[in-house]
């Protein structure tokens, strides 16, 4: 490659990668059940020694 | 399903707390030292191996790399374990990974003072170093990825996916930043030159304080400070947001670190504004953090743990906060090359690494040795000094810093610098210095109260023992997301797709911003009259190599009116072309050097390295006798320019051969010219003479080190002819 131009496709690129990523992130973060939020958070701690095995 | 039973491996828990606690008492010792060399200049005065330039990247790896380093590994060993209900994948990995650690840094301990260095900072271990600490990281990720594929816990907290992308990262950075071209047992040279060099050293250099700094202490924080409060993090939601923001946006940060050099602007910008953009994530992590804590903030009060993560978590947040200021470029211009940094590092890494660490090792050595700690006054009296010495610490380089910045840029009326000498900034910050030293030695104090402390624990605590656990196996689950389940959901259940969507995402920042820099030849505009360095000039830049002389001295004038007056042209990005490494530097505790070629007399530059204060009043550069008495090795000059022509420097095989002759003339010539000062004349002659008549060896001028630095120095910055005549005196 000689020059820039043309290169502003790599930005836009990424721009869309980033958006569309995080959409899709912030969505599943809003609908997670909170049954599934609980059982991860607790995870580091002394009461959940029993193991966990749930299939989901 | 039938009940598994297993031990999780406390010994090696225990091996690299030990490590830790003793590589910290290292590094920091090493930075006290340091902070006392700023003071003393002549405090270790003809001992190469203790010169500051060779020291501070003794420091900077010794803390990151042995301090830190071992902290992570003693924290994500206890943690993974337990959160995959398995004991780690191979005890031989485990030991390969701690022994091996601990072999690099020792490496890294011996060649740093000898002057075995590549200059690129917190990358500096030479080429056989690296390729140790590459099998060692393997080991560690290979160890770690085993026991999450053989766990018994079947979705992934995550504090483990913070460990995975740092695995993942750091491999990636490491080995990109470290290609190079060895030329001997102990010495390569970059294949990027200049600009490039540049940004690929930064987007490492950025990177490690993100992957090796922050992801592996996030990880800590969301295991340890639940564990110590008793309580669920704050919001796993919140967790899932700024894993991945932080991840993808952290890469991109790297040019903040070149703001106003030669780096083209669309990357300085893109640096810029990720910069801004990375406040959010990082204050995710704070708040998800300290707010675990809301409506238990009485147990802080009675317990060290949680007063250390307190403090911890608070100085992530402050330094996360002043990260993206620093990288707005009106801020950064004042703040580049200055003491600011050094009070920004501190903080990051005396609170957030120091206090994190300290509050994790508090927590664990009780459990480890199933005893309470020896003194729970000592704890204290740890926080305590501690946090006072950060603010000691910091405070006066605030100062300093701004002191700096704006004594070089103030100007007179009639247009000329108020502070020409350089040595007037130097000494106006001593008083901070000394608060500096202070603030390091009361931190470094109440290192060794927790040493203490821990060693009377240890005393009458019982014998680390593995520790026996049992869960029943993991039933097979189908591959697919099984109904109901989500694509997050799936995915914290899948570490290998989970690695390989984060190796995307931190791969992209790098693409985007390193391809074209390297790809366009626009980027780096050609200056024709720029040519390759002589063979005694690239022996000259080998020497200032050696010594860190890059890290008191910038080779990076930016486009200001205050740096134009005083050092000259603002360096433009064809000039460094030929730079293998790059040599721009970060700080400027002595003046930038890049248009220092022809502005002294060769006389200036002996009698300056042989006793700055002679020369500049008010200096504290110490002293190198050793360049003037020691003989050059020639030796290596031919490999090493055959090196250069395999990354594109247009040495001839003429100029190869005669490589010799060439330093020869150059180096007589530089000879000729020390007579011009008299008295050199009067010394020379009478060492001459003596050594004659004593049978003694004799190492004529010409063939001394001191000569090949003196034609590097006399090279630099004079590639470019410029337009008017520089003033400025500094």
């Amino acid at each position: 490659m000689e020059t820039m131009e043309g290169v502003a496709s790599y930005p836009m690129i990424s721009l869309l990668i980033f958006f569309v990523f995080f959409v899709l992130l912030f969505l599943w973060v809003i609908t997670a059940s909170r049954e599934h939020i609980r059982e991860m958070e607790h995870m580091p701690l002394e009461e959940n020694d029993q193991p966990q095995n749930t299939v989901l | 399903m039938e009940i598994q039973q297993f031990r999780y491996d406390n010994k090696i828990v225990q091996k690299f707390l030990y490590a830790t606690l003793f590589w910290g008492v290292v590094g920091m010792s090493v930075g006290l030292l340091l902070a006392l060399l700023f003071l003393f200049p002549k405090l270790t005065e003809d001992i190469p191996w203790l010169s500051f330039g060779r020291l501070r990247p003794l420091h900077t790896n010794a803390v990151i790399f042995a301090f830190v380093g071992n902290a992570i590994f003693a924290g994500v060993y206890y943690s993974s374990q337990r959160l995959l209900k398995a004991r780690m994948y191979s005890d031989f990995l485990s030991n390969f990974n701690f022994w091996g650690w601990q072999a690099v840094i020792v490496a890294a301990a011996i060649s740093l003072p000898l002057g075995y260095t590549s200059s690129k900072e917190y990358a500096e271990l030479e080429w056989p170093i690296d390729i140790l600490l590459t099998l060692v990281w393997v080991a560690f990720g290979w160890n770690l990825i085993g026991t999450m594929l053989k766990r018994r816990q079947r979705h992934l907290y995550v504090a483990l996916w913070f460990y995975l992308s740092t695995f993942i990262t750091v491999a990636v950075l490491h080995i990109f930043n470290n290609i190079e071209i060895p030329v001997s047992a102990m010495k390569s040279y970059s294949v990027y030159a200049g600009v490039q060099d540049a940004l690929v050293q930064w987007w490492y250099g950025h990177n490690a304080v993100a992957f090796f700094l922050t992801t592996p202490f996030l990880g800590l924080m969301y295991y340890f400070v639940p564990k110590a409060a008793n309580r669920p993090i704050y919001s796993y939601r919140l967790s899932i947001i700024h894993f991945w923001s932080l991840i993808f946006i952290y890469i991109w940060a790297g040019p903040h670190h070149l703001l106003y050099s030669s780096l083209p602007d669309w990357a300085q910008n893109l640096g810029v504004v990720f910069s801004i953009m990375l406040l959010a994530p990082s204050w995710g992590g704070m708040i998800n953090g300290l707010l675990t804590l809301r409506g238990a903030w009485d147990k802080v009060r009675s317990d060290a743990t949680l007063k250390f993560m307190v403090v911890a978590i608070t100085g992530y947040g402050m330094a996360t906060f002043e990260g993206p200021m620093l990288s707005l470029k009106n801020v950064n211009a004042i703040a580049h090359f200055s003491d600011w940094i050094i009070a920004h590092v501190h903080v990051g890494a005396l609170a957030w690494n120091g206090f994190l660490t300290f509050g994790m090792v508090y927590w664990l050595i009780p459990r480890l040795f199933k005893t309470e700690m020896y003194s729970k006054g000592l704890s204290n009296f740890h926080f305590w000094i501690g946090t006072l010495g950060i603010v000691l610490y910091a405070l006066p380089m605030y100062v300093a810093g701004f002191t700096q910045a704006l004594m070089w840029e103030d100007f007179n009326p009639d247009g000329t610098l108020v502070h020409g000498n350089f040595m007037e900034t130097v000494q106006r910050i001593i008083p901070m210095y000394w608060m500096r030293a202070i603030g390091g030695s009361m931190y470094i104090l109440g290192v060794f109260v927790m040493l203490y402390n821990i060693v009377r624990t240890v005393m009458s605590g019982s014998k680390v023992e593995d520790e026996l656990a049992e869960a029943p196996a993991l039933a097979r689950v189908s591959k697919r997301r099984v109904a109901g389940e989500t694509f997050h959901g799936w995915l914290e259940r899948k570490p290998v797709q989970l690695a390989i969507l984060a190796t995307v995402a931190i791969l992209i920042g790098g693409i985007v911003q390193i391809v074209p820099t390297i790809m366009v030849k626009s980027n780096i505009p050609t200056i024709s009259s720029v040519k390759p360095y002589t063979p005694l000039e690239l022996e000259g830049r080998d020497l200032y190599i050696r010594e860190g002389c890059v890290g008191c001295h910038s080779q990076m004038v930016r486009p200001f009116r205050g740096e134009v007056e005083r050092y000259g042209e603002y360096s433009k990005a064809g000039e460094f072309v030929y730079d293998h490494p790059f040599l721009w530097g970060s700080k400027r505790t002595g003046p930038d050097l890049h248009r220092i070629g022809g502005k002294y007399s060769d006389n200036w530059h002996l009698n300056h390295m042989f006793d700055p204060q002679s020369t500049s009043t008010g200096s504290i550069m110490p002293s190198y006798g050793w360049l003037i008495r020691d003989r050059l090795d020639r030796g290596n000059i031919q490999t090493k320019m055959r090196a250069m022509v395999k990354l594109g420097v247009p040495y001839s095989e003429e100029d190869i051969e005669n490589a010799l002759e060439l330093m020869d003339g150059q180096a007589t010539q530089i000879e000729r010219n020390l007579y011009a000062d008299p008295e050199f004349e009067r010394t020379y002659e009478a060492d001459k003479q003596y050594a004659l008549e004593n049978g003694l060896e004799f190492i004529d001028m010409r063939d001394r080190e001191i000569v090949a630095l003196i034609a590097y120095l006399q090279r630099l910055g004079t590639d470019i002819k410029l337009a008017e005549p520089i003033g400025g005196t500094d």
